[in-house]
């Protein structure tokens, strides 16, 4: 699904990402875990394509394709989807007018018929039922005075409706309460399958409770210094990155 | 006129590249005009209204606000930098050939039948589908060329009309509203317009009539080295209601055009006049050759209690846009509303916005401007919000938005408030922000191009603007703030 080889990015010619190397194998669920600071929105958004950050050397292959060489669109449609640690608000757009138009820029780009309203409606209802988020947030500005949890609810429907074929979710448990954990770590679970592959930012170790990874992996100083099986986020909790630190540097 | 380059700084060869504007409606129609030479003086004004076998009032009329203008000097309070115009330099008439009096379609020149055709102005009236009926006046240079469903709607009592023709039909009642509300003294260019307009529209709506159709004139600028002087007077009688529209567009030229319209709307006690414009004159091209010269003075009078005006405006051609559409809310109960989107982009400057002066106890408006700037473009609102000493329990309140992209351009707001009653509630609530490259990302991340999202983007800001326009020209305005954002980005 996804094979970062060695990469290394910049943001204003300060070096960020140090040499990433991460193989996702499709079907999986990847943990990124790592101090604040380290990187981990940076890897997300360039895999994403954000052009503020330059990639100076390595390669990233996304389904047998060379992803650094797509344009962010191309990439979501793609389907590459990055649910934002910040989401933006866009006063004015209506969630439904911003789904439907992704949705159907997805389906064009894949020769797939384009949702008529109606159709769209069916469909943008039964999501949202998913995530348990009320139709009146369809029906207004994207992310417009949604409060923290919301706008992190919103990007799991959006994702939800997507159907992505790889998912980045840059911290979205950060400023979840602990119902809409569950909610949003169930739709990531509905989601998951055999063709899919996740790759989730966190710093607790609690939303790994309601996804359980196949891997996790620390992110530190620009560099993935160590990886593990589930186990390593729970010895991390414990511990501190501290400790994983030391080691790499030793 | 002054074809002089605007002044351009060093630091634009900077400027990332941007891509041409796609300006449709730029192509010069090839017909046999008769214009006259450049200049202007008391017998070029003497040879128009006898061109339009105008009576001796109206001559005597023009040739008063002539002398008016003679004495004036053009504004220079407005944040706008152009070479001064050469009023010698302009043709103050031009007339594509053509019999005088035409009594259907099939009269008219099939050039300019085309040139309506390729800007998608319906102006065959079989041809129109059923049910979005609209008439039409198309003036084209100085000349009304076509109106339709003149009789439909002589039928429900409502005049429509070339203002030449409802000088010859109707003399008494143009003579009755005409300068009325925007006397010939009013400013530069309302005098200028006086002594020289050449046509325009009239509508009269009688008493209690709800106008069957939406009205709508088109404006087209053709011949080289002309302006265009306009003139639309719009009566609505007690308890009527007219929703009028007007579009604008002109070839592309290096050259600046003149355009300086004068627009009076008199709505009296229960009546409503909605009035709404999509300005599309030629923009000038990415390095701000070209490019129309828009002066246009707009006013609205509610005369009687509970009388309704409301101006609608998406501005977005024209390399200079001088205009404040603007209510004088006269009687009790009165209603002034102003929704306005201005967007400038390269080299594009406007100076907008409006004047509501409460008279009348209990009146009320609402203002909500919207500017957008982007590439070198100079945007700003100007309002005026006056409220004198008998305007008990006046309301308004007033919301200007402004939208930058990029950091070359420029947002500026200008509000002035009056307050001479205790009473009154005035509120201003003003933004600006930045079209955000966090914004763009977000939407290209979910699958949208960047022109799409800069459009969604935009298209969102201006909202509260479009839904005020009747359907058919909110889909054309959006359409429009995408093309004229076109390469503005990226
Ligand atoms: N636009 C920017 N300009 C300058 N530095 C930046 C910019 N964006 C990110 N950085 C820097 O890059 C480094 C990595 O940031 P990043 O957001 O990737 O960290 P993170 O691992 O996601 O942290 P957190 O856990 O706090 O979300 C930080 O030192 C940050 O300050
Ligand atoms: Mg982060």
């Amino acid at each position: 699904m996804l094979s970062i080889k060695n990469l290394h990015a910049d943001i204003d010619g300060k070096p960020i990402l140090k040499g990433v190397n991460l193989e996702v194998g499709t079907g999986e669920v990847h943990a990124i875990m790592g101090p604040n600071g380290s990187g981990k929105s940076t890897l997300a958004n360039v895999l994403a394509g954000r052009d503020d950050y330059e990639v100076t050397r390595g390669s990233v292959e996304y389904r047998g394709m060379d992803l650094l060489d797509m344009k962010p669109e191309i990439r979501a449609r793609e389907g590459l989807f990055l649910a934002f640690q910040y989401p933006v608000e866009i006063p004015g757009v209506t969630n439904m007018y911003l789904l439907k138009a992704a949705i159907n820029s997805v389906r064009k780009h894949r020769g797939i018929e384009e949702l008529d309203a109606r159709e769209f409606l069916k469909l943008i209802k039964e999501k949202a039922a998913m995530v348990e988020m009320k139709q009146e947030f369809l029906y207004r500005s994207v992310n417009q005075g949604f409060s923290g949890g919301e706008k992190k609810r919103n990007e799991i429907l959006q994702m939800a409706l997507l159907e992505p074929h790889l998912s980045v979710l840059d911290e979205t448990d950060s400023g979840l309460d602990i119902d809409a954990l569950k909610i949003v770590a169930e739709g990531v679970n509905l989601l998951r399958s055999e063709q899919r592959s996740m790759v989730l930012v966190t710093h607790y170790q609690r939303l790994l409770d309601y996804i359980v990874p196949d891997y996790v992996h620390v992110l530190a100083g620009g560099r993935i210094i160590r990886s593990g099986g589930k186990e390593l986020a729970l010895e991390l909790e414990k511990k501190g990155y501290g400790w994983v630190e030391d080691q790499a540097a030793a | 006129m002054d074809n002089k380059k605007l002044v351009m700084s060093n630091s634009e060869k900077d400027l990332a590249p941007m891509l041409q504007r796609d300006y449709a409606e730029g192509f010069v129609t090839d017909i046999d005009s008769e214009t006259l030479p450049p200049g202007l003086d008391e017998d070029v004004i003497r040879t128009i209204s006898e061109k339009k076998n105008e009576p001796e009032w109206m001559l005597r009329w023009r040739l008063e606000a002539f002398q008016r203008w003679l004495k004036m000097t053009p504004p220079r309070w407005a944040h706008l930098h152009h070479p001064p115009v050469d009023f010698q330099g302009i043709s103050y008439y031009s007339a594509p050939k053509q019999k005088d009096l035409l009594d259907s379609l099939d009269e008219v020149d099939p050039k300019l039948l085309e040139t309506y055709e390729k800007l998608g102005i319906p102006i065959d009236e079989q041809k129109m589908l059923a049910g979005v009926k609209v008439a039409v006046d198309a003036v084209f240079d100085s000349v009304s060329v076509a109106t339709t469903f003149k009789q439909t709607l002589l039928d429900a009592g409502v005049i429509f009309f070339p203002i030449s023709e409802a000088l010859q039909e109707y003399p008494e009642l143009v003579k009755q509203y005409l300068g009325s509300v925007v006397p010939s003294s009013d400013n530069f260019y309302a005098a200028l317009n006086s002594a020289v307009f050449s046509d325009g529209s009239f509508v009269y709506i009688p008493k209690g009539v709800r106008c069957p159709m939406e009205l709508s004139t088109y404006f087209r600028i053709n011949e080289m080295n002309t302006g265009q002087f306009e003139r639309t007077l719009i009566v609505a009688e007690e308890d009527s209601y007219v929703s009028y529209l007007e579009g604008c567009t002109a070839p592309m030229r290096d050259e600046n055009q003149l355009h300086a319209a004068v627009v009076e709307l008199v709505a009296m006690k229960g009546a409503e006049i909605k009035y709404s414009t999509v300005q599309n004159w030629y923009p000038g091209d990415e390095n701000g050759k070209g490019g129309i010269y828009n002066f246009v003075t707009k006013r609205g009078a509610c005369r009687g209690q509970g009388a309704k005006i409301s101006w609608t405006q998406v501005e977005t051609g024209s390399a200079i846009t001088w205009k404040y559409p603007s209510v004088l809310l006269e009687g009790d109960d009165t209603i002034g509303e102003f929704y306005s989107v201005a967007l400038t982009n390269n080299y594009q400057q406007a100076d907008t916005g409006t004047k509501m002066i409460h008279i009348g106890k209990n009146s009320r408006s609402t203002i909500i401007s919207k500017g957008i700037s982007a590439g070198k473009g100079q945007n700003a609102y100007r309002g005026l919000v006056k409220v004198l000493k008998g305007a008990e329990n006046a309301r308004n309140y007033s919301q200007c938005d402004s939208l930058l992209m990029g950091d070359q351009c420029g947002a500026h707001t200008f509000p002035y408030m009056e307050v001479k009653n205790p009473s009154a509630v005035v509120e201003h609530e003003a933004t600006t922000s930045r079209i955000g490259e966090d914004q763009l990302f977000y939407c290209r991340q979910r699958g949208l191009s960047e022109e799409d999202a800069v459009s969604m983007i935009v298209n969102g800001f201006c909202k509260e603007v479009f839904k005020e326009l009747p359907m058919e020209f909110a889909v054309e305005a959006q359409k429009l703030l995408g093309i004229s954002l076109e390469g503005s980005v990226g």
